[in-house]
């Protein structure tokens, strides 16, 4: 699925992906204020399919899941940053929702056409026929990923527990 | 035997080995897991009837309120009924209303030096200065440790973080954080161990290495370790606590470190830090005359009975200029107490303090007393991202509990060493 480049700076934090004001509620209303502090057309026109990139430290901040269940409530295809704050990062692929490292993202456009393809480790840009190589995820947070997040790993986990008891 | 960091020997034994080399991922055993209202029941039973578990132990998770109390809007006060009816069907240890998980779980005797915690909250770090590996992990993760009772970690590799010296009057552990978060920026920590150490450090009471673990987490690292010493011991005894077998809790000399960094107490200035960034620290007389319209003592990092203690230090026989709202929210209920026992309660009342519930507060941008549009406010909390404390537009700078208490009375950012010189304290 194509999408678009959402261009972010770094040390963008978890008050501006989840707010705290907006923290007693559902997912729908905070996601509707999501990084609206640091750009507001963010969550009035992000579309499913769309890659948030950025800078250094992703996420930092506070432990709240909200920052990384909004993003992916607004069907963002996944975040590629320079670098990503732990908590953060965990979160994100707790829940299903690609986090990539990169080397170098560097002419990357705001705007600009480009698909996250987390199996072959590209974000592609087909605009200008350009792949930009992502940093390989450590076999443990591939297999979590693919599962579909933690929770989904977690129900395979005890099935497979309950059959090894079985036999 | 190996040279080893005294992260390494907590996860080593955590993760049932021997030894544990950076980078390598391993599976460990959680001894203690702390929640909260606000990323505790009500995120993590709707994952566990999904996952049809139960809890792994429940006595080894412990329950706190702080997020949504006092429960003065309709959504809080239902987040924490939910939080309170949770607590009695799971059986589990809570503190309701006693104030920030991050201050009740040591004081009610929970933490041990080599234990091996997880947090659901970005500063459990604090649980670290006493020797414990604690980490904050989100909602879904906690779900996770609450039906298996294991995390997965890298092994992280540690930055030390040295303080010669000795720290001067008025200057504070705040401030030594505040001065690490400008020098090292605020993913200094990597997501990697950072352990205090020097004589600074050693010097330094529990409370205040408290501080010091907390903000651990400005620097992006996993943990902020302190090893345990005598200091520690008493403390945990004189909260019935036991620190165990904590003399090997070490990072032994020779262990191979990812980093150092060495910082001399004794020339650090009281600190503040413009917005919205605790890595914009400077000594605050370089900050020149900033006006402030609230002065915030308040939070885990700033509230506790010492902070408390710092603020009247400076209050007494003084009041907050006209027209700036000075407010105290204490850390937790037992700090509160203590403090209204040696009349600090009646010194920061008496200069004006309007005192806010045992609660993050502002803080974390809960309750009625968020900051207002174009408010600008100094504050003893750890963070002070844009709009993180209320309206986007305004201006939180960071500082100690005696800056803060100082700014009050000015007016404006003012260098607390002044007023305390004045007192002859």
């Amino acid at each position: 699925m194509t999408g678009r480049v959402f261009l972010f700076g770094d040390d963008i934090d978890t008050d501006q992906l989840a707010p705290g004001q907006y923290m007693s509620g559902g997912i729908e209303a905070l996601a509707a204020h999501c990084l609206e502090g640091a750009r507001a057309d963010f969550p009035v026109s992000v579309k499913p399919g769309d890659v948030v990139v950025a800078g250094r430290n992703f996420g930092m901040g506070s432990s709240r899941e909200q920052a990384a269940e909004a993003l992916k409530h607004l069907g963002v295809a996944g975040v590629v940053a320079v670098s990503f704050a732990g908590i953060f990062y965990r979160n994100a692929i707790n829940l299903g929702l690609p986090v990539m490292t990169a080397p170098d993202l560097a002419g990357i456009e705001d705007g600009e056409a480009a698909t996250l393809d987390v199996d072959a480790g590209v974000l592609r840009l087909p605009d200008r026929a350009r792949a930009v190589p992502l940093d390989p995820l450590p076999d443990n947070l591939k297999t979590l990923l693919a599962d579909g997040g933690l929770v989904p790993h977690l129900k395979k986990r005890f099935a497979a527990e309950k059959e090894d008891n079985r036999s | 035997m190996m040279a080893t960091t005294l992260a390494q020997k907590i996860i080593a034994r955590a993760a049932g080995r021997e030894t544990v080399k950076p980078g390598e991922v391993v599976t460990a055993a959680v001894d203690l897991a702390m929640i909260h209202d606000s990323g505790g029941p009500r995120r993590v039973e709707p994952i566990l009837k999904d996952l049809g578990a139960g809890l792994f132990d429940r006595d080894k998770v412990v329950l706190i309120s702080d997020h949504y109390v006092p429960g003065d809007t309709d959504e809080g006060a239902r987040i924490l009924a939910l939080t309170r009816q949770w607590a009695k069907d799971r059986g589990v240890a809570f503190h309701d209303g006693q104030g920030i998980c991050h201050v009740v779980l040591p004081e009610k005797g929970h933490l041990k030096p080599g234990m091996f915690v997880v947090g659901g909250d970005s500063h459990s770090p604090t649980g670290g200065a006493f020797g414990a590996y604690m980490f904050g992990v989100g909602a879904t993760e906690m779900a996770g440790v609450l039906a298996t009772g294991e995390i997965w970690i890298r092994v992280p590799g540690t930055i030390l973080l040295e303080w010669t010296g000795r720290l001067g009057a008025g200057v504070t552990a705040k401030d030594m954080m505040l001065a690490t978060c400008a020098r090292l920026g605020m993913d200094g920590g990597q997501y990697q161990a950072v352990e205090y150490a020097g004589e600074a450090v050693r010097a330094l009471s529990m409370q205040e290495r408290m501080t010091l673990s907390n903000m651990a987490a400005e620097l992006g690292a996993q943990a902020g370790l302190i090893a345990p010493d005598e200091t520690t011991a008493q403390w945990l005894a004189g909260v019935g606590g036991d620190a165990g077998d904590w003399r090997g809790l070490v990072t032994d000399r020779d262990a191979p470190l990812l980093a150092q960094h060495v910082f001399d107490a004794s020339a650090l200035q009281p600190q503040a830090a413009a917005p919205h960034s605790p890595a914009n620290a400077a000594p605050v007389g370089d900050a020149g005359r900033v006006a402030v319209d609230v002065a915030y003592i308040g939070a885990c990092t700033g509230a506790k009975h010492e902070d408390l203690r710092a603020a009247a230090a400076i209050l007494k026989g003084r009041t907050a200029a006209p027209g700036v709202e000075l407010l105290v929210a204490p850390a937790s209920k037992t700090d509160q107490d203590r403090a209204e026992a040696e009349g600090i309660m009646a010194v920061l009342e008496a200069a004006g303090a309007r005192v806010l519930p045992n609660a993050c507060g502002i803080c974390a941008g809960y309750g009625a007393h968020r900051l207002g549009e174009d408010v600008t406010c100094i504050s003893s909390t750890a963070r002070n991202f844009k709009g993180r404390m209320g309206a986007a537009s305004s201006k939180v700078w960071l500082a100690s509990p005696y800056t803060v208490a100082a700014s009050a009375v000015a007016g404006h950012l003012a260098d607390p060493r002044d007023m305390l010189a004045e007192t002859g304290a």
